[in-house]
C-alpha cells in the first residue's frame, strides 16, 4: 500500500467544503460576487473529485472496488474508518450534481436573502459527503450533526413567520432524532464492543442470545433516527411543512438529506444483518413501514393543491418505496432501487427549484420575497431580476414541468419509467430471497398507484396554472435559473440514454453490497502505512 | 447503585418527553435539555459501573482491562455534550427569533383557539 495522492483523495469531500465553509465565514458579506465565486470554485471541485472517486471505485485501484482510508493511520476497528465503495462514490456524486444546480440557482436572489449562505452550504456538503464515506457509528453521527446544524441554518435561511414555524418543529424533532441515535450507539457499544460498522458486523455472531437482544434494542432505536430522517411513517409528518417553507434551493438539496436515511439503512442492513446470527432481523419492519409511508405519500400527493407540499410528498412516495425495496430483501431488487434514487431525486430537486419560477406566472413581482426583505431588513436588496427575458419562457416552463411529472411518475420515456420498469421487472421475477406472494402484489399495486396519484395530482397542477388562469404573463427568467433546472433534467434524460452502462454500474455496487465478508477483508485487514516504508520512498 | 442511576435516568428522561410535549417554547427546550442530560449519563454509563478506577494508561507489559475503567465512552460523551450543547444554543437562538415575529412563545406560532 503506497501512499498516494490518490488514496487521499477521498478525504478531499469532506476537507474542502469544511475550508471553503470556513473561509467564506472570513469574506464580508457585501462581496456577494466573491463568495459565489468561491463557492462554485470549491462545487466544480467536488464534481471533478467525486468523478475521479466514481472511476477509481469501479476500476482496479482499490481490491474489490472498496477504498479504505485508516485515519491518523490507526489499525481497522480502534480508528476512524473512512470507506468509499461504488455506492458511496455515486451518492457523492449525486450530491455534487445536486449542489452545482441549487448553488446556480441561488446566485440570483436566494443567497442573499440572508447572512453566510454559502458557508452553511459548504459545510451542509461536508456533512453529507463525510456521512456518505465514514464506516464509523459515532463518526456517522457526527457527520450528521454537522449536515443537520448546516441545515436548520439554511431553513431558516430568510427569515419570516413560516420558515421560523416550520423551522422550529424540524429543529425540534431532529433533535429528538440526535439524541435516539446517540442512545442506539451507547447500546450498540455497550454489547457488541465497537462502533465500527464492519467490526460490528463480524462481533454479532460471537454475542450471547441475552446481549444480542439487547443490541437489536439498540440497533432499532438507532434506526428510529435515519427513520426519521428518511420520513418513513409515522415519523415523516414534518416533511411537507418543511420543504414548503423552506427556500427552493434549500429545499432541493434537502431532498438529498432524505436518501442519507435510506442510504445508512441500506448499508447497515446489509452489512449487520444479511447474514449471520441476525439475518433476517428488522427486514420486515423496512418493508411494511416502507409500504405505510408509500401509501401515506399517495394519499397526501393527491390532496395537496400546494406545489411545496406536492413535491414534499413526491419525496415521501419515492423514500417508502426505496425502504419497502431494501425490507423487501431480495438482492436483484436493489440495484433498480438504486437507479429509482437517483432518478427521482434528480427529478424532484428539480420540479423544487421549478416551482419558484412557475410562481411567477401567478405573483409576476416577487412578494413574498419583499416581505422577506422587510423581516431581515437587509439594506442592500438585490436589484429586481432585470432578467434578460428569455423567449419562450413559458414554453419553458411548461415542458420541464412535464419533464419533471415524467420522471417522477414513472411514465415513458425518461428515466423515472426505466427505473419502475426496474422495480416491477424484479418483483414479477423472484431470485433467491425474495418476499412471499401477497407482499409483493401490495407492493407492485402500490408502486403503480402511487405513479398514478403522482400523474393526477401533478397534471391538476399543469393545467390550472398554465391553461386555467385567467392571467398568464410569461414570468421573466434568469438564465441562472434556467440552467440548474435544465441541468437536472438533462441528468435524467442522459440516464435514460445511458440506462444500459448505468443499471451494470448499480448492479455491481448492490452485488458488493451483499458480500458482507469483503467489507470484513478489506477493512479490518488493512494494514497501516510502516513508517519504513514512507522514509524508503523518500530519495 | 445501579438501580439509583437506571431510576433516575429514566425520571429524567420521562420528564423531558413530557415538557417536550408541552406547548410553550420555553418549556420544550427545558425538555430538551433534561433529555440530553439523561441521554449523557446514559452513555456514560455503557462503559459499565465502576468506583476509583483510572483510565486506560500505557503501562508496561500486558494490562489487565479489567482494572481500568473504559475510557471510550467518556470520549463519545463529551463529544455529545459539546454537540448537544450548541444545537441547543441554537434552538434558543430560533425560540427568541420565534418570539419576536409571532409575538407569542406557543409552539404553533399561535396562541390555540379556547
Amino acid at each position: 500500500m503506497s501512499l498516494a495522492w490518490v488514496q487521499h483523495l477521498m478525504l478531499a469531500p469532506v476537507l474542502l467544503p469544511l475550508l471553503c465553509g470556513a473561509l467564506l465565514i472570513l469574506v464580508n458579506e457585501r462581496h456577494h460576487q466573491r463568495k459565489f465565486v468561491i463557492n462554485l470554485i470549491s462545487t466544480v471541485s467536488l464534481l471533478v473529485v467525486s468523478l475521479v472517486l466514481l472511476q477509481l471505485s469501479d476500476g482496479e485501484f482499490w481490491t474489490d472496488g472498496i477504498g479504505v482510508y485508516l485515519s491518523a493511520n490507526w489499525a481497522a476497528p480502534f480508528g476512524v474508518v473512512l470507506l468509499i465503495d461504488r455506492l458511496s462514490a455515486v451518492m457523492l456524486l449525486l450530491t455534487s450534481a445536486l449542489a452545482l444546480a441549487s448553488l446556480v440557482f441561488s446566485m440570483t436572489r436566494w443567497s442573499r436573502i440572508g447572512v453566510h449562505f454559502h458557508s452553511l452550504f459548504q459545510f451542509l456538503l461536508m456533512g453529507i459527503n463525510g456521512a456518505f464515506l465514514t464506516n464509523d457509528l459515532f463518526n456517522l453521527f457526527v457527520f450528521f450533526e454537522v449536515m443537520l446544524a448546516a441545515s436548520y441554518g439554511l431553513v431558516l435561511h430568510g427569515y419570516n413567520g413560516v420558515r421560523i414555524r416550520a423551522g422550529m418543529q424540524y429543529i425540534v424533532i431532529n433533535l429528538i432524532a440526535s439524541f435516539f441515535f446517540l442512545i442506539g450507539v451507547a447500546l450498540i457499544y455497550a454489547t457488541a464492543g465497537t462502533l465500527n460498522m464492519t467490526d460490528l458486523a463480524v462481533r454479532v455472531s460471537t454475542l450471547e442470545a441475552d446481549e444480542l437482544v439487547l443490541l437489536k434494542v439498540g440497533v432499532t432505536i438507532l434506526a428510529l433516527a435515519f427513520l426519521t430522517k428518511s420520513a418513513m411513517w409515522p415519523l415523516g409528518f414534518w416533511l411537507p411543512t418543511t420543504y414548503a417553507a423552506a427556500s427552493p434551493p434549500v429545499a432541493a438539496m434537502m431532498v438529498l438529506m432524505t436518501k442519507i436515511g435510506v442510504y445508512v439503512v441500506l448499508r447497515l442492513w446489509l452489512l449487520v444483518f444479511s447474514e449471520g446470527a441476525a439475518a433476517g432481523f428488522g427486514f420486515g419492519a423496512l418493508l411494511w413501514g416502507g409500504l405505510a409511508t408509500l401509501a401515506f405519500g399517495t394519499i397526501g400527493l393527491l390532496a395537496s393543491q400546494e406545489p411545496g407540499r406536492m413535491a414534499g410528498y413526491a419525496a415521501v412516495v419515492s423514500s417508502g418505496t426505496l425502504l419497502a425495496a431494501v425490507g423487501y430483501g431480495q438482492p436483484s431488487l436493489i440495484g433498480a432501487a438504486l437507479f429509482y434514487l437517483i432518478s427521482s431525486t434528480l427529478a424532484v430537486s428539480a420540479f423544487l427549484l421549478l416551482i419558484e419560477l412557475i410562481e411567477r406566472i401567478r405573483t409576476p413581482s416577487a412578494a413574498m420575497l419583499a416581505l422577506t426583505m422587510e423581516a431581515f431588513a437587509v439594506e442592500d436588496s438585490p436589484e429586481e431580476p432585470v432578467g434578460v427575458a428569455i423567449p419562450g419562457a413559458l414554453a419553458f416552463l411548461g415542458l420541464s414541468l412535464a419533464g419533471c411529472a415524467l420522471v417522477i411518475t414513472g411514465l415513458p420515456p425518461l428515466s423515472g419509467f426505466i427505473a419502475k420498469f426496474g422495480l416491477l421487472h424484479a418483483l414479477l421475477n423472484p431470485g433467491p430471497g425474495g418476499g412471499s406472494g401477497m407482499v409483493t402484489w401490495v407492493l407492485l399495486v402500490l408502486v403503480v398507484l402511487s405513479g398514478l396519484a403522482g400523474i393526477i395530482s401533478l397534471m391538476r397542477f399543469g393545467v390550472r396554472t398554465f391553461w386555467a388562469a385567467k392571467n398568464v404573463t410569461p414570468p421573466r427568467l434568469q438564465l441562472a435559473e434556467v440552467m440548474p433546472v435544465s441541468l437536472l433534467l438533462l441528468l435524467c434524460v442522459m440516464l435514460t440514454v445511458k440506462a444500459g452502462p448505468a443499471m451494470d454500474y448499480l448492479e455491481r455496487s448492490a452485488a458488493s453490497l451483499h458480500q458482507p465478508e469483503t467489507y470484513v477483508q478489506r477493512v479490518l485487514f488493512e494494514p497501516v502505512v510502516l513508517r519504513e516504508a514512507i522514509e524508503g520512498e523518500r530519495p | 447503585m445501579e438501580a439509583i442511576l437506571s431510576i433516575s435516568i429514566g425520571v429524567m428522561f420521562g420528564s423531558g418527553v413530557w415538557l417536550v410535549l408541552r406547548p410553550r417554547t420555553f418549556q420544550v427546550i427545558t425538555g430538551l435539555l433534561l433529555i440530553s442530560y439523561a441521554v449523557n449519563l446514559f452513555i456514560f454509563i455503557m462503559g459499565r459501573l465502576s468506583v476509583n478506577l483510572p483510565p486506560l494508561t500505557l503501562g508496561e507489559g500486558v494490562i489487565d482491562p479489567a482494572l481500568y475503567a473504559d475510557p471510550l465512552p467518556q470520549a463519545l460523551v463529551l463529544t455529545a455534550i459539546v454537540i448537544g450543547f450548541a444545537t441547543t444554543a441554537l434552538f434558543l437562538v430560533v425560540m427568541i427569533g420565534a418570539r419576536g415575529l409571532t409575538g407569542t412563545d406557543h409552539v404553533d406560532g399561535k396562541e390555540s383557539d379556547k
